[in-house]
Order: C-alpha cells, then sequence, then structure tokens
C-alpha cells in the first residue's frame, strides 16, 4: 500500500535517510522509532506530500506522490499531526466533520452520509458522547482520540500518527495503540505512528520501522526482536536492550 | 443551535435597519423619524429636509454599513489566518501604507512645491490613500509568496508597516500647521467625505473583497487546524492565503482610503461574532462579523455625530473594552 523505491530524505546537504526500498502493507499496524532528529516526522512528512524528496519515489497504492493532486492524496492518506488543536467553539463533531472537507463542495455541505460517516468516526473512537463538547474542554487523550476521528472521517486506506502518544499517561498510551490496532485489523487501513514508547511498538504493532541513520528497517516485530537493529539503536554505557525482556534497562 | 443563529441573524437584520434610519435622524439638523422614511420614500416632506436626507445622510449611513462590514469580515480573516486574535484588517500595514499615500500628497506636495498642483489635486486624497495601501500590501504580498511560515508574513508586515509611519512621522515633522492639520483630521476617521461617484467605487470594492470571503469559507474553517492538517485535506494553503490577502486589500484598503483609518471595528468586532454565535465555523461568523461590523459602526457614527466627536475615539472607546475582554477571558478562539 505504501511503497518506498530508494528513497532519500533530508535537507539540503543533511541526508537523514538514503537508500530505502520497502513496503508497507494495508490491515497492519507499524510502529516508526528511532532517536531524535532522525527522521521520523520527515519520513511521515514525505509520505504525505508536506516534504520535498531528495531522491527515490514514495508509491501508494501504485501512484506516485509527486504526481497526485492535493486532492486525490487527502483521499489517499490521512495525518495526524502533533498540532494541538484547543479551540474555544468548536465542537468535536465540527472537527470531525473536517475530516470530510475532501469529499464536500465549495462551501463544505454535508450530505447525510457524510454526517453518518462522521458519527460513525466518533463511536469508532469512542468518543462519541462528546461529540458536542468544544475542544478546548477536554484532556489530551480526548483530544487525540477526536483527531484520530478526523483521520478516519477522511476515509483513506492510509493513516499516519505524528508521536500520538506523546502527551498521553500510560493507560491513554496503551488503549490509543490498542485502538489504532484494531482499526488496522478490522478495516484493512495502513497505519503508521512514530513513538519513543519502544515497549508499546514491541508488544501491539505487527510491524516495526527502525531508523538507524541513514538506514530505514521495516520488519514483523518478532523478526525485528531478533535482528540485533535495536540493541544497536539503544544501547550505549549506560543502557542495554533485552530482547528476551523486550525492554530498555539500565546496565 | 441552529435555532439561535437564526434568531441572531434576524435581530442583527432589524438592528441594522433601525440604526440605519436613527442615523439618518440625528446629526447638525434634527430629522424625525416620520420625515426621514416620507424622504426615502419619496412622500410628503420639506425639500430642504429631502435634499439632507437624500443627499448626505443616507450615503453616510450606506458607507457606514459597507464600512463596517468591510473591516470586521477583513479583521475575521486576518486573526484565523494568522492564528491570533489581537490581528486586525491594519496588521499587514494597510492602514500605514494609506497614511503614507495621504501624507505624501496633504504634507509631501506642499514641500516639494507642488501645493498648486492641479492634476495632483483632482487625484484626491482618497486616491493617495488607496495608492499607498495597495503598494504596501503588493509589497508583503510579493514577499509573502516565497514565505512559507505565515508568522513571518505577520512581523514582515507589521514592520513595514512601522517603517512606513516612521517615514509619515518625518514628513508631519518637516510640514506646515495648515498642512498637517488637514492630515491629522484624515487620521481620526470619516464617513461623510464620500462623494456619490467614490460610492459607486466603495460598493464595486467591497462587493468583490466580500464575495472573496465567502469563497475561503470553507478553507478558513480548515485552517483553523492549523496549515499542515488543511493540506493535508487537500487545500491550497497558498491560494488560499493569496485570496485572503487580496480579500483584504479589497475591504480594509478601500475603506481607510475613503473614511480614513477606522479602528478597533476589525479587531473588536469578530469576536463579538464569535461570542454571540458561539461558533467557530467561517459560514456562520462569516457573515455574522459583517452584520456586527455594520450595526457598530452605524452605532459610532450615531454618538459621534449626537455629541460631535472624531469617528475614531468612538470606534476606540467602544472597541477597547471589548479587546481587553477577549484579553482577559483568556480563551484560545482561533
Amino acid at each position: 500500500m505504501i511503497l518506498f523505491d530508494k528513497l532519500k530524505l533530508g535537507y539540503g546537504s543533511r541526508v537523514l535517510i538514503e537508500e530505502l526500498s520497502s513496503h508497507i502493507e494495508g490491515g497492519t499496524l507499524t510502529a516508526l522509532v528511532g532517536r531524535n532528529g532522525t527522521g521520523k516526522s520527515t519520513l511521515l512528512r514525505a509520505i504525505v506530500g508536506l516534504q520535498e524528496l531528495l531522491g527515490g519515489d514514495i508509491r501508494l497504492q501504485g501512484r506516485s506522490v509527486g504526481e497526485l493532486t492535493s486532492a486525490e492524496l487527502a483521499q489517499m492518506v490521512a495525518f495526524v499531526t502533533t498540532d494541538k488543536v484547543r479551540i474555544a467553539n468548536l465542537k468535536c463533531r465540527d472537527v470531525v466533520a473536517l475530516g470530510r472537507a475532501p469529499y464536500t463542495n465549495w462551501i463544505g455541505r454535508m450530505q447525510e452520509q457524510d454526517r453518518q460517516i462522521v458519527e460513525q468516526s466518533l463511536e469508532m473512537v469512542g468518543m462519541a458522547a462528546f461529540a458536542d463538547k468544544t475542544m478546548d474542554q477536554m484532556s489530551d487523550g480526548e483530544c487525540q482520540r477526536v483527531m484520530i476521528a478526523r483521520a478516519l472521517a477522511q476515509q483513506t486506506p492510509i493513516i499516519l500518527l505524528d508521536e500520538p502518544t506523546a502527551f498521553l499517561d500510560m493507560p491513554n498510551r496503551y488503549e490509543l495503540c490498542i485502538l489504532l490496532g484494531r482499526l488496522a485489523h478490522q478495516y484493512g487501513k495502513a497505519i503508521l505512528f512514530s513513538t519513543h514508547e519502544l515497549d508499546i511498538a514491541l508488544e501491539l504493532c505487527d510491524k516495526v520501522a527502525l531508523i538507524s541513520p541513514p538506514t530505514l528497517h521495516i520488519l514483523p516485530t518478532e523478526e525485528m526482536i531478533r535482528s540485533g537493529y535495536v540493541e544497536q539503536l539503544f544501547s550505549n554505557e549506560v543502557m542495554t536492550f533485552d530482547a528476551e525482556q523486550r525492554r530498555v534497562r539500565v546496565k | 443551535m441552529r435555532g439561535r443563529s437564526a434568531i441572531l441573524f434576524t435581530i442583527l437584520a432589524v438592528l441594522i435597519l433601525l440604526l440605519f434610519v436613527v442615523d439618518m435622524m440625528v446629526g447638525s439638523v434634527g430629522i424625525s423619524v416620520r420625515d426621514v422614511v416620507a424622504a426615502l420614500t419619496g412622500g410628503e416632506c420639506d425639500p430642504m429636509t429631502r435634499k439632507i436626507v437624500v443627499d448626505i445622510r443616507l450615503m453616510k449611513a450606506v458607507v457606514a454599513i459597507l464600512a463596517g462590514a468591510a473591516l470586521s469580515v477583513s479583521g475575521l480573516q486576518m486573526q484565523t489566518l494568522f492564528r491570533n486574535p489581537l490581528a486586525g484588517p491594519y496588521v499587514l500595514g494597510v492602514s500605514s501604507g494609506a497614511s503614507l499615500g495621504v501624507a505624501l500628497f496633504i504634507l509631501g506636495a506642499p514641500l516639494l512645491g507642488l501645493g498648486g498642483s492641479h492634476i495632483l489635486s483632482s487625484f484626491g486624497v482618497a486616491g493617495a490613500a488607496w495608492l499607498g495601501s495597495a503598494a504596501v500590501l503588493a509589497v508583503v504580498g510579493v514577499v509573502s509568496s516565497r514565505i512559507k511560515d505565515v508568522m513571518v508574513i505577520l512581523i514582515l508586515g507589521m514592520m513595514i508597516g512601522s517603517g512606513v509611519s516612521a517615514v509619515v512621522q518625518i514628513l508631519q515633522y518637516l510640514s506646515h500647521e495648515e498642512a498637517l492639520k488637514s492630515f491629522v483630521v484624515w487620521t481620526m476617521g470619516s464617513l461623510g467625505d464620500v462623494t456619490f461617484e467614490q460610492l459607486w467605487l466603495i460598493v464595486a470594492a467591497v462587493a468583490v473583497g466580500l464575495t472573496l470571503a465567502v469563497a475561503v469559507m470553507k478553507p478558513m474553517n480548515m485552517l483553523l487546524l492549523g496549515e499542515a492538517y488543511a493540506r493535508t485535506m487537500g487545500l491550497n494553503v497558498k491560494r488560499t492565503r493569496t485570496l485572503i490577502l487580496l480579500s483584504t486589500t479589497l475591504l480594509a484598503g478601500t475603506v481607510t482610503a475613503f473614511c480614513g483609518p477606522v479602528g478597533f471595528i476589525g479587531l473588536a468586532m469578530p469576536h463579538v461574532a464569535r461570542a454571540l454565535f458561539a461558533q467557530a465555523d467561517h459560514r456562520v461568523l462569516m457573515p455574522a462579523a459583517a452584520m456586527i461590523g455594520a450595526v457598530s459602526l452605524l452605532m459610532c457614527d450615531i454618538v459621534s455625530k449626537m455629541l460631535t466627536l472624531p469617528l475614531n475615539s468612538v470606534t476606540a472607546l467602544l472597541g477597547i473594552p471589548i479587546v481587553v475582554w477577549i484579553v482577559v477571558r483568556n480563551k484560545n478562539i482561533v
């Protein structure tokens, strides 16, 4: 569903990712891990067309990102950014309804079908009861769910999320990732999210994409654990990765 | 909630109609409701009264409605575009540009010995102001087409505005008393200096500006979530930005050219619209802001005529408490 072909990413002379040829298929939840500044957000932004490629190509369902118009792209991939949307007067339902923007006319007129999709999307993330609340009244976890509902309402086969677990407490992190997994498996979507929670990535995701600059490895989770890449990335003089225990320990 | 909006829109429409008539009643000579209505509908009344109502006050009231709507809508656009509740129609230097045009016209021409020039005086204060604001916005527009970050555009606009104001101050410093006074009077704002021919210019410019504003209502809703979200929902952000800048140039630029830099309407009235309608949807906020802008400027005009005060003092005294209230309440509104 997402195909990387000799992809090269970076800024000017600073190359972050090189020679990436791999793919992510539908129905899988993939975690994108890597140290700060190694290109996690850059990769996500490139897939959604917000970032110029230095070389190679990204293909979504067989079509090159560069060739797709922004309207076509909007019907193929939805993005949940780290931007906080905390606007008073803006109801959850209105935010989710904006996800229908690629499908509505110039003034954004909602058809009956659009309204149903909005309600279903709220339902899917368990936020139906919050539909009429405004965005400034909600917790970080609730906001994140609404933004995911907005992405669902966009009805795209691919969903990308940039550090969706960042401001959440432990139960919320797990719940969110379980939710993402369910959405991927039930609806056959390809869901890719960047995260610093290695334990969650290894426990709940089907695949792990790991940036070990300038290479990105995409492997099924079990293979990734055995591969040794995780040790390389997260081991230094003070800490080490324990493949048996699947977690990082202090030496 | 639908019901609430409908009721509010009805109330605003009635208010505009009422204030429109009241605005024509007050002035140096008081005129009764009956005479105003008679003069407008061609009923029986004193020919002198008819002349005052139809030739002078009607136009002023129409200008108040157009200018109020234009300033408020352009303020709403700037607040959403820059995601800043304290942005207004003048944030990009529209008014400084206009004042430079007027300063060059009123103050600069005598300094250069062109005071009596026939070509210049026929050009008019309004023409000079229009050119000035268009020039500043053209500079902002050209620069902004190369810039990604919208905050940089905001800072650029403010800096260009400040630079232009500095030049205006130099002109003021060098000028004679008489020229200085007519310049200062222009900066106080007035709805009464519009001629009948100019009115059509205002109507046309405001109509195009408002049409553009209506066209960007959905894009502005998308921009509420930030530019990254807007782009991934298929919005051409650069094109939208250009349309919004163009709309604001037409709306705020035209009003400033003909009425002077009328303050606080564009900054404060979009907030009144948000608070009254309790909505963030620009499909509601845009017409709401336009109507509230019209109501407020009619009110300010009535007060300024009743107390014979400069228009800008009245709009400031009305607008400042609203802005203070916004800051104190400290809610995320855009």
